[in-house]
């Protein structure tokens, strides 16, 4: 068995998971300077402060997981994206203290500086982790075990866009979260926005499948060889089907079908990734053999894995059912 | 500006700095978690408002303060990457499974059952919502079970090879978590974290009997502190005993500095107080009581310790910080126990409440805990040095190939915005603290069910329902 392959694997579904859940929260980060009701601002706030923690959890999954099955890639990829990820760290600070902190503050004026920081956080930390997805792609200069670039290496034209894609996605997970768990003039609102920005996410992901192709050699030929374009094709038609079914749905006025729509453009998008870097798990130079801890440890982890995850994923899921339905304004007194 | 320290002392500074104010959210929550896992227990076996009334008054400091334990936690995960790469790459696969295991059993259990512990009371029934908060507790400590194993491996490294790219590899998982150092450390720590908040419970309680001694739920808080005072204070200090013989087994060169024991001697002194002088090898000013030192170590009054000269002295921890806040700890620990025998006397001629001095011990004991686990921490960590992995991977070897302004400059950030935002965040808690613990909440007042008591309630509503002691009385 290779445990190697599976642990890529795990740490795939790990940071997609990752993406999804705190990619709808972050994104209603994004949007709250658009909800101008209180009553809205607590609704949105209150369908996500259950579960954001959690959600958050997948992130440090994801660093510890990288560092415990992966440390060669963890050792390289931190260092080089050291600016991003300090700016992310920072952001998801503001953003985390805020579901506390709004409702502490003395004034309505201090409440409306944390919403600031909230909003501010969401956004760095979005747009930090699509440059960082971005100068990954873009790929890292390795001499032997170490990063051997400089601290601004990450940050191109190609690494912008990328950040500003990740920042466009999440607030579009967040609109069609909020369609799905509010009403009224909340909901109307979440729509009409869900609308312009799948729009603008379709471009950015044409914009940036095509550009980059041109970033490094193998990702044109995983692509374009015979006949893998057989087999990948359907990829990017997917994503245009999709796009489409999911401006119908927000004319039509569904509720759950958006959100689940753009979990698939999400999920579409990702395996296009995973698919342009296996083997890789550094491009161009290191891949996930190279980079794995030894079989020792990955078993080690593996065993209790396929425990907890299940049980994570059981919990989780309840801790959703418990809350599921729409947030109702009455909820929040205390 | 970023040129202010080298690169390995910023990476140094940052983490020092990050953790410090990282240690002292977990090590509440810890302790609170169980007090309210308790108090919730409490309330279902009886049916005594009280209890349900003060969960309600601790569960908005607990939201607090699990929210900044987590974000500044989520740094301390990745800092390991960004400014310890090297130390990534070789420790990875010992140490990378032990945190995988604190997120999957840990993290995710207090992640996924807080939402409902916080917020589901109306939505779960009371079964399942005592339920919630015992997982939550119960994650804490799982949580600390893992981190502390990991750091004690780095401390007393067990059960492992070298391979051939440099990494440290498992031999023996067993070994590599039970490691020798860990178990006492795990114990130290946990009983650490419920005095820490056994102490900032009775100090808040003190602090509204000051006011009103007729508060019953500020009574019940206090009991309930003092009892822990007095039964885990003394359990603490024998505890600490063990770490530190377990310390002069396997690192005897943090001993000799935590004693200021520059010469190897028999029969070696307890040094009190004084001022260590590296230089010149000797402590001024010197209190010591003759061999009580070795007694206490070595249970022999002529037994033998290692002083500092038995090791090359560019090893050497830095000695005056290892030395004081060794004491600062100890200080604190005893300084514990007298307020738990004095509440024991206290109570035992039926006087508790009524002594106006005690109660203003315990305020002034409000952050005993949380000092004397920065102070224990510092004598620990800073005695390790210079390594990362004790005697094997030094602290210079680990640093991440970074550019001293990257790292400064990241050291700024991570000061300016903690000040700005944990200190918002102390400031939030003292409000919460200014509430008084009254018989009359809102919930009660109307007669309706309602959720949990806020954790976001909406704006202007929450603060000041329980400000008023004598509402509705």
């Amino acid at each position: 068995m290779d445990y190697v392959l599976i642990w890529a694997g795990l740490m795939a579904f790990a940071v997609f998971a990752y993406v999804i859940l705190d990619g709808f929260d972050l994104g209603i980060g994004l949007l709250f300077p658009f909800i101008k009701q209180p009553r809205d601002k607590a609704n949105a706030m209150n369908s996500i402060a259950p579960f954001w923690d959690g959600n958050e959890t997948w992130l440090v999954l994801g660093g510890g997981g990288l560092y415990a099955t992966f440390p060669l890639a963890f050792a390289i990829i931190m260092p080089a994206l050291y600016v991003p990820l300090i700016v992310m760290l920072l952001a998801l600070i503001f953003r985390g203290v805020a579901f506390e902190f709004r409702w502490r503050a003395d004034s309505g004026a201090g409440m409306k500086r944390w919403d600031i920081g909230f909003t501010l956080g969401s956004f760095f930390a979005a747009f930090a982790q699509g440059i960082a997805l971005g100068a990954l792609v873009q790929g890292i200069d390795v001499v032997e075990r170490a990063y051997a670039g400089g601290w601004w290496d990450w940050l191109t034209p190609f690494s912008l866009v990328t950040g500003l894609a990740v920042v466009v996605g999440y607030a579009l997970l967040g609109a069609c979260w909020l369609i799905y768990k509010t009403e009224d003039d909340l909901q109307k609102l979440c729509r009409r926005a869900a609308f312009g920005l799948t729009l603008a996410l379709g471009s950015m992901i044409a914009v940036v499948s095509i550009w980059m192709l041109f970033k490094q050699d193998p990702y044109m030929k995983r692509w374009f060889d015979y006949p893998n374009y057989l087999y990948l094709l359907p990829v990017p038609l997917l994503v245009g089907v999709l796009s489409l079914y999911l401006l119908r749905c927000l004319r039509k006025g569904k509720e759950l079908a958006p959100f689940l729509s753009v979990i698939g453009l999400f999920a579409l998008s990702y395996f296009g990734l995973c698919i342009s870097f296996y083997p890789n798990i550094v491009p161009p130079s290191i891949d996930i053999w190279q980079a794995a801890s030894p079989e020792s440890s990955l078993k080690f982890l593996l065993v209790g894995s396929a425990v907890l995850i299940p049980m994570i994923i059981a919990y989780t899921a309840y801790s959703y059912w418990v809350f599921r339905g729409k947030v109702k304004a009455e909820d929040q007194y205390h | 500006m970023f040129e202010l320290f080298d690169a390995v002392l910023a990476a140094r500074l940052q983490f020092a700095f990050t953790i410090s104010f990282h240690i002292i959210f977990p090590a509440i929550s810890i302790g609170l978690a169980w007090y309210l896992m308790v108090l919730q227990g409490l309330w279902l076996k009886t049916g005594r408002d009280i209890y349900k009334r003060i969960w309600r008054y601790w569960v908005k400091v607990f939201a607090v303060v699990f929210g900044m334990g987590v974000v500044s936690g989520i740094v301390m995960s990745y800092q390991i990457g960004t400014n310890w790469s090297v130390f990534s790459d070789k420790t990875g696969p010992i140490l990378g499974p032990l945190m995988g295991y604190e997120v999957l059993s840990a993290f995710f259990l207090e992640a996924g059952f807080l939402g409902v512990m916080l917020f589901g009371s109306e939505r779960v029934g009371r079964k399942l919502h005592f339920f919630s908060t015992i997982m939550v507790a119960l994650g804490t400590m799982i949580s600390g079970f893992w981190i502390l194993s990991v750091n004690s491996w780095m401390q007393t490294p067990a059960g492992f090879n070298i391979n051939e790219v440099g990494q440290f590899i498992a031999a023996d998982w067993w070994q590599v978590v039970f490691n020798p150092s860990f178990p006492y450390r795990f114990v130290h720590m946990m009983l650490a974290a419920f005095l820490t908040s056994a102490f900032l419970v009775g100090g808040v309680a003190a602090w509204h009997l000051l006011r009103d001694k007729t508060n019953s739920a500020a009574k019940l808080m206090f009991s309930m502190s003092m009892w822990m005072a007095l039964i885990v204070s003394p359990v603490q200090i024998i505890a600490g005993d063990f770490h530190g013989l377990n310390t002069l087994e396997h690192q005897p060169m943090k001993i000799a500095a935590m004693e200021g024991h520059f010469e190897s001697q028999n029969g070696a002194p307890l040094v009190l107080f004084g001022w260590p002088d590296v230089e010149n090898e000797t402590i001024h000013g010197k209190v010591a009581i003759p061999k009580l030192g070795s007694l206490i170590l070595t249970h022999d009054l002529d037994g033998h310790l290692t002083g500092l000269d038995a090791y090359p002295k560019e090893d050497w921890p830095n000695v005056p910080l290892v030395f004081w806040s060794f004491r600062i700890m100890v200080a604190i620990g005893f300084s514990m126990l007298m307020v738990g025998l004095w509440s024991a006397w206290l109570r035992y001629r039926n006087k508790l409440y009524d002594s106006t001095w005690i109660k203003r011990a315990a305020l002034i004991m409000t952050p005993s805990g949380s000092i004397a686990i920065l102070a224990g921490w510092i004598t620990t960590e800073v005695g390790r040095q210079p390594y990362t992995v004790y005697g094997l991977l030094r602290t210079i070897d680990s640093a991440s190939p970074l550019d001293a302004p990257a790292v400064n400059a990241s050291l700024l950030a991570f000061v300016v915005v903690y000040f700005i935002v944990f200190g918002a965040g102390i400031y939030y808690l003292f409000k919460l603290f200014k509430r008084t613990p009254s018989l009359n909440e809102r919930d009660i007042k109307t007669g309706q069910p309602r959720r949990v008591a806020g954790i976001t309630p909406i704006q202007g509503l929450d603060d000041g329902n329980t400000s008023d002691p004598k509402e509705g009385r």
